[in-house]
């Protein structure tokens, strides 16, 4: 038998009062495909489920979702890696406002993202060439801008479940730090300076549920702890 | 359509990856009412897959590097159909583009002297290919158009653009006088249809790669620009021109980049046979793209592919070493594993040429202004229209794009269009408005999908379509296959005319979008195998065995596919650059 | 920056900073406390009454006093922040705890010095 139980969560604003888990029979015809692959079958039963999906190879960040419990990328998940009982349950990113079935509405993500303003910042007049760097400043950058702001880490945070307008949560974070660590960016301190209130960074309580679900393999708790270095480093 | 909801802006873009936001940046700085309309979150685009980095002579790795160096590879890359004119600005202009990127925050791989890390890639030589390979491909590691896309969104975030983010654009607005003057768009989040009007609409759509079965383009990549300008009757250049990357994950279609050869990779047959230094004696696994993918096509076809099946061949990339591997191309091992459950510090990547690029599309200037032909056959603006990046065929690439150009192509035509769009707009744009009728025009598409009540199901005739795309317009191609393909294809479009929507709900409606996009699949797929059938030579990434060889006599020109008549013409090839002679074609080998 | 916060330094830095110094602390006087109980096995009270007669000990307590008062204010107010979410309910709670600590502080100085 290769059928496998699949159940995901369904609501539609205009005709659904509540949200509820819509039961799919999936046959994977005995491969070990990913969750991707498993919703493509289930939306050729059913065309109206809705979910965002681009790059389907773990780059683009569209298709985070709670799989079996866990925030991940459909794309790049394996049944063989979730599923348990042969049984799979597809739930939206937690924490978020839900648009329809597994899409949610990211925009207090993004505004989060915004506030740490994730742009280099340097009024020196460049140079006729590209600034210079040294590759062990470079290296500083490595964990931190490979970030493809999926949501799977700040959605999976409890810190910012409870206060997602005033903590900045992981993935700001980890942006933030990664223009913090550039040896090109000169608004360190007005950088810090905006973060050193009870919420923006503190609320972190270094739980690392962000690194334990990340697909990139990222460490946010690291970054955290290394603002948090900076910023005492700043004030003594 | 009176109760419709309509916006105005002085430009929209239409697109929100590399060539769109570059496009968006320079219009943004000078304050000119600008929107990027995008159909996912700017950073999904499809630029954020792009790998191994992006081609430009900034004279890192070698300081005597000269961008007229990188020009003579890219005409003889293109098989000499590259406009030489639009290469020789991509070229020149191509470090200040790079170095800009580099200025706003892109995190570039450094060599030990701070400066950019350039590494080489296919069909790149010094001294115009008297000077041996060259290494002209700047990187972020193995993640540059990751770096580069969200880069220039961050640096749209510093400069307040506006975004329309998963906004779908349906068709283009044209006024009585045939000029384009907006678009109708429908807002996927809500399912609210809105006229938007502009000044200039740049059609910043990227590819098509889903017409094929097999192909490393995002599920997104559906000709959503090419479509609308083919309905909107404008011309399409060099339509048969698709480029099969040698390196994708057999089975997933996923990419390798042609880095993992740069950086001292190369591919075997069943037998550990280096085989590409039989086909290219010189420049080996980094010969053209074209050439490789032909060679390895033709290593599976005489027997020697790897396999149960012998339907692919290996990348072997074990003895560079995991220091190399982890440091030049982390996101390829992550890839390998996932996808080819192969790590490739131990074992070899199986591969196949699989479809990467759509080197024809919208013909345009240097400025990204849209050019159709008038009845004499001389090129004529089209009013209003402006494409640039994968939708828009400058034409930098000619036949066969080389690695490395694409993202440069993004940000210098992105860039030369926002640019020029500016300095138009300064000067006074004045059209006339649509009008209800012209606008209804555009809804025609939307209104018949909603209308629809019975008949077959988008995803099963995207599935059909893409099959007869990838039997019969592949790596290589020949006249009753291909007759037969068109045959199919003019059914097919009948079929789809007829085809249902079953969901006609509102909110985050992707059904409504998917049955959209395979519109614009129909007119691309159309368009490419219209256009392969009636160009008789081997040129680039097109090789038909019925005529094996190029053909200057006839051929040395653009194709130019009329959508009205589904008919093939031909254009010019620009031959008189500014600054450097004209390069003539030779014989091309590696 | 996050301005709109009833805490009373507004720094997350110090209160951070308080957090830890005053859990060093606690942690220092609950393990004297219980080596001095375990070290005196037939405690009675004219022993226990002359530890805290002690000057040092008497600093040494208020310190643990003043520290359990601080560590309990910033944690409380950071459960409250995280799970009252209107702010009438937020705000009354808080008032208690701050009453109720103050009460305690004062209380406990009270015993310690008043002797």
């Amino acid at each position: 038998m290769s059928t496998l139980q699949v159940s995901v969560y369904r609501y539609n604003p205009e005709t659904d009062s509540a949200p509820y888990m819509q039961e799919f029979q999936v046959d994977t015809k005995g491969r070990d495909l990913m969750v991707l692959d498993v919703l493509h079958l289930t939306k050729e039963q059913d065309s109206s489920m809705a979910y965002r999906r681009s790059c389907r190879e773990g780059v683009c960040g569209s298709d985070g979702m709670n799989m079996n419990g866990k925030n991940g990328l459909a794309c790049i998940t394996p049944l063989s890696e979730v599923v348990k009982n042969n049984k799979l349950v597809l739930r939206p990113l937690p924490g978020l406002p839900v648009i329809r079935d597994l899409v949610v509405d990211m925009g207090i993500f993004y505004k989060q993202y915004e506030r740490i303003q994730p742009y280099l910042q340097n009024d020196t007049p460049a140079p006729a060439i590209e600034r210079l760097q040294s590759p062990e400043d470079r290296d500083k950058l490595d964990g931190l801008y490979e970030c493809i702001l999926c949501a799977c880490c700040s959605t999976s945070c409890p810190s910012f479940w409870w206060n997602p307008d005033k903590f900045v949560g992981p993935a700001g974070l980890l942006q933030s730090y990664r223009f913090l660590a550039d040896s090109r960016d000169e608004a360190t301190s007005e950088r810090l300076a905006e973060l050193e209130d009870p919420f923006s960074v503190f609320r972190c309580r270094g739980i690392m549920n962000c690194v334990a679900v990340c697909p990139k393999g990222l460490n946010p708790t690291r970054a955290i702890g290394k603002i948090r270095e900076m910023l005492l480093a700043n004030a003594t | 359509m009176s109760n419709m909801r309509s916006l105005s802006f002085d430009a929209i873009i239409i697109g929100g990856g590399g060539s769109g936001l570059r496009a968006a940046l320079e219009l943004a700085k000078s304050g000119k009412k600008t929107a990027v309309l995008s159909k996912v979150f700017p950073t999904r685009s499809h630029t954020v897959s792009a790998q191994g980095g992006i081609t430009c002579a900034i004279a890192s790795a070698d300081p005597n590097d000269d961008w007229r160096w990188h020009m003579y590879d890219t005409v003889k890359g293109g098989d000499y159909i590259a406009d030489q004119d639009a290469a020789e600005y991509m070229c020149s202009e191509g470090p200040k583009a790079v170095f800009e990127l580099e200025h706003m925050g892109l995190p570039f791989s450094r060599f030990d002297n701070g400066r950019i890390y350039q590494r080489p890639f296919g069909g790149q030589s010094k001294n115009f290919g008297e000077g041996g390979q060259a290494a002209r491909t700047c990187a972020a590691a193995d993640r540059t158009g990751h770096a580069l896309l969200h880069t220039l969104y961050q640096n749209n975030l510093k400069n307040n653009t506006t975004f329309l983010n998963e906004w779908y654009a349906v068709d283009l607005v044209k006024n009585a006088n045939g000029d384009v003057v907006g678009c109708i768009a429908l807002d996927i989040e809500t399912g609210e249809v809105v006229h938007v009007k502009s000044k200039a609409t740049v059609l910043a759509t990227g590819g098509a790669g889903r017409i094929y079965a097999s192909t490393t383009n995002a599920l997104i990549n559906t000709g959503d620009g090419i479509g609308m300008a083919l309905r909107a009757g404008f011309p399409m250049q060099d339509m048969e021109m698709w480029q099969f990357h040698p390196t994708g994950i057999y089975g997933a279609g996923t990419l390798v980049t042609e880095g993992c050869r740069g950086e001292g990779g190369y591919l075997v047959n069943k037998d550990g046979e280096r085989f590409m230094e039989r086909y290219a004696p010189n420049a080996k696994d980094l010969a053209g793209r074209d050439v490789v993918a032909r060679s390895m096509v033709m290593e599976i076809l005489e027997g020697r592919g790897c396999g149960d099946k012998a339907d692919h061949v290996f990348l072997k990339l074990d003895h560079l070493g995991e220091e190399v591997l982890g440091k030049r191309l982390p996101g390829i091992v992550e890839l390998s594993k996932t996808f080819a459950h192969v790590d490739p510090a131990k074992e070899p990547i199986p591969v196949v040429p699989t479809c990467h690029y759509m080197m024809g599309g919208i013909p345009t200037n240097v400025h990204g202004q849209a050019v159709m032909q008038d009845a004499d056959g001389n090129d004529q603006i089209v009013n209003g229209l402006f494409a640039c990046g994968e939708a828009a065929c400058v034409s930098v690439h000619g036949a066969n794009r080389l690695g490395g150009n694409s993202l440069l192509d993004l940000v210098v035509f992105g860039r030369a269009a926002g640019m020029f769009i500016e300095g138009a707009l300064n000067e006074g744009i004045d059209y006339l408005e649509a009008t209800d009728s012209d606008v209804d025009a555009a809804m025609k598409r939307m209104s018949r999908w909603n209308e629809s009540n019975g008949g077959e199901s988008v995803p099963d005739l995207k599935a059909e379509l893409q099959d007869i795309m990838q039997n019969a317009f592949g790596v290589f191609r020949q006249e009753d296959n291909m007759q037969e393909g068109v045959k199919k294809l003019a059914e097919l479009r009948e079929r789809i005319a007829n085809a249902h929507l079953g969901d006609k709900s509102n909110a985050f409606n992707t059904a409504r979008v998917e049955a959209l996009e395979l519109d614009n699949l129909m007119e691309v797929a159309e368009a490419t195998a219209i256009s392969a059938l009636e160009r008789k030579e081997s040129r680039g990434a097109h090789s038909r065995y019925d005529y094996p060889d190029r053909d200057d006599v006839n051929w040395l020109k653009h194709s130019l596919y009329f959508p009205a008549e589904k008919v093939l013409g031909k254009r010019d090839v620009n031959f008189t650059p500014k600054t450097v002679d004209t390069f003539e074609p030779k014989v091309r080998t590696y | 920056m996050v301005t709109n916060i009833t805490n009373f330094g507004r720094s997350g830095l110090s209160d951070w900073l308080i957090q830890r110094f005053s859990a060093v602390i606690l942690a220092l006087y609950t393990l004297f406390i219980v080596a001095y109980l375990l070290l005196n096995p037939g405690l009675d009270y004219a022993t226990w009454s002359g530890l805290f007669a002690q000057t040092w000990m008497r600093i040494f307590s208020l310190l643990a006093f003043v520290s359990i008062a601080a560590h309990a204010w910033i944690g409380l107010w950071t459960v409250t922040t995280d799970y009252l979410k209107p702010t009438g309910i937020r705000l009354a709670v808080q008032s208690a705890i701050i009453l109720a600590i103050f009460v305690f502080l004062v209380w406990g100085i009270q015993i310690l010095w008043g002797a």
